[in-house]
């Protein structure tokens, strides 16, 4: 159970929000609201441990948040982390091995396939177009089901209506294990959940 | 935490392999520093001899710094390092195994070039054996205080001066021991003690560099 209370931003001594108290349950979705510049990205990168609160706390199972929480996180942020000079398939390992999720080969070959960039597999990042760069910084999520929470900043961005559904049938399939997701999104998406929150950001 | 080691320099080599041109440059820039230096000074023999190790040694300097910037910009613009950072790894390993990618790609090819410089300024080959050792336990050292230079300039604009202002004056007890001791050899001292003190900086900047560095890539992706 992931729950934050008094949660307060600052950007450039700008008090972006404060005051935010959540608690996300197994199977909840939580949408993050709010006009450009409110602070969606912030509180998303707060979540993940990468910004520091200016004030309050978060929890993660009643603990501060730590290594564990990392293993138990995963978050995919605006930049897709890929390098152009390797290969999707490259890079999709690398990124696997780093949050330690172990995948055989015919694994990571359907994850391809559920993203539909399985014949991108062995071209270098630097051909992909933008979609095809957020498809590919996708394909761990199938793979990542086990992960409890997910933190997606914008994940609709860039992708077609196809690439659009194909990620709402991830995300409610993971909602349906007992997975939590938070997402910024400008997109109402329609995704299937049990509990679903929204957080709007701004004034 | 073998594995995170492994993994991010595996990686780093394989981009180096399809980038070779990162790699030569500062390998061309060191020779041609070298190079350069006779041109200007004169071509008197004894003079050259004297001053051979001092150039070989600036050259690396900076040639080191020249590599720098680009430790961590990459993975900085396309949202790698913001990975590196909530993945459960620990964050010192990973710079470690930058820090040892960097030596590999940087350090290790001016080393192995060093003859070369040496050559052209007749230095005899003991000497030149000692500048090879100096440069082997010296450039290290360069990349364990250089990356936390590096994680403190990420993002800034014209981080690349700034690091060169930043960093510079750390690397003078390298430049100092490290062409003192080919200098000490030539003038019939023991070069010993120069290597024991450039084994003493090696030992202090594997703790401070990486520890620092750490420290300053938590606040460049706040």
């Amino acid at each position: 159970m992931l729950e934050t209370s008094g949660l307060a931003c600052e950007r450039g001594g700008l008090r972006l929000f404060s005051d935010i108290a959540l608690s996300l349950r197994p199977g909840g979705l939580l949408r993050l609201r709010g006009a450009n510049g409110t602070g969606k990205t912030t509180l998303l990168r707060t979540l993940a441990g990468l910004t520091r609160p200016a004030e309050g706390t978060i929890r993660w199972n009643g603990r501060e948040v730590d290594a564990d929480y990392r293993r138990q996180m995963l978050f995919i942020g605006h930049a897709p982390a890929l390098k152009d000079e390797l290969t999707v398939l490259e890079n999709l390992s690398f990124a696997l091995r780093l949050s330690d999720v172990a995948a055989t080969a015919a694994a990571i070959e359907r994850a391809l396939e559920q993203l539909g960039i399985a014949r991108l597999a062995n071209l270098p990042a630097r051909y992909l177009s933008q979609g095809q760069r957020r498809r590919a910084s996708l394909a761990r999520l199938p793979l990542s089901m086990h992960i409890p929470l997910w933190l997606l900043d914008e994940p609709f961005a860039a992708l077609d209506v196809e690439g659009i559904d194909r990620l709402a049938e991830l995300c409610t399939a993971h909602l349906a294990g007992g997975g939590m997701l938070v997402l910024t999104s400008h997109q109402d998406v329609v995704i299937d959940s049990a509990v679903a929150l929204s957080v709007a950001l701004g004034n | 935490m073998l594995d995170a080691f492994a993994l991010v320099l595996r990686r780093e080599m394989q981009i180096a392999l399809r980038r070779k041109g990162d790699v030569l440059n500062v390998l061309v820039f060191f020779i041609v520093v070298g190079s350069l230096f006779p041109l200007g000074v004169g071509p008197e023999p004894n003079q050259l001899r004297a001053m051979a190790a001092g150039v070989a040694w600036l050259g690396a300097l900076l040639a080191a710094v020249l590599s720098l910037p680009r430790l961590f910009a990459a993975d900085h613009a396309d949202g790698t390092l913001e990975q590196m950072l909530v993945s459960p790894q620990p964050l010192g390993v990973i710079v470690l195994a930058k820090v040892a990618g960097h030596w590999l790609l940087t350090g290790l090819p001016l080393t192995l070039a060093a003859p070369i410089i040496g050559l052209q300024y007749g230095l005899p080959l003991d000497a030149l054996g000692l500048l090879i050792a100096s440069l082997l336990i010296g450039t290290p050292v360069l990349s364990l205080l250089g990356v936390a230079g590096a994680a403190l300039t990420l993002g800034v604009r014209g981080g690349g001066a700034l690091l060169a202002l930043l960093i510079l004056p750390l690397f003078v007890p390298v430049l100092v021991f490290g062409a003192g001791a080919v200098t000490a050899s030539l003038t019939g001292i023991n070069p010993g003690a120069h290597l024991s003190l450039l084994g003493a900086f090696l030992a202090v900047s594997s703790f401070v560099g990486p520890w620092a560095a750490c420290a300053a890539l938590r606040v460049a992706l706040d």
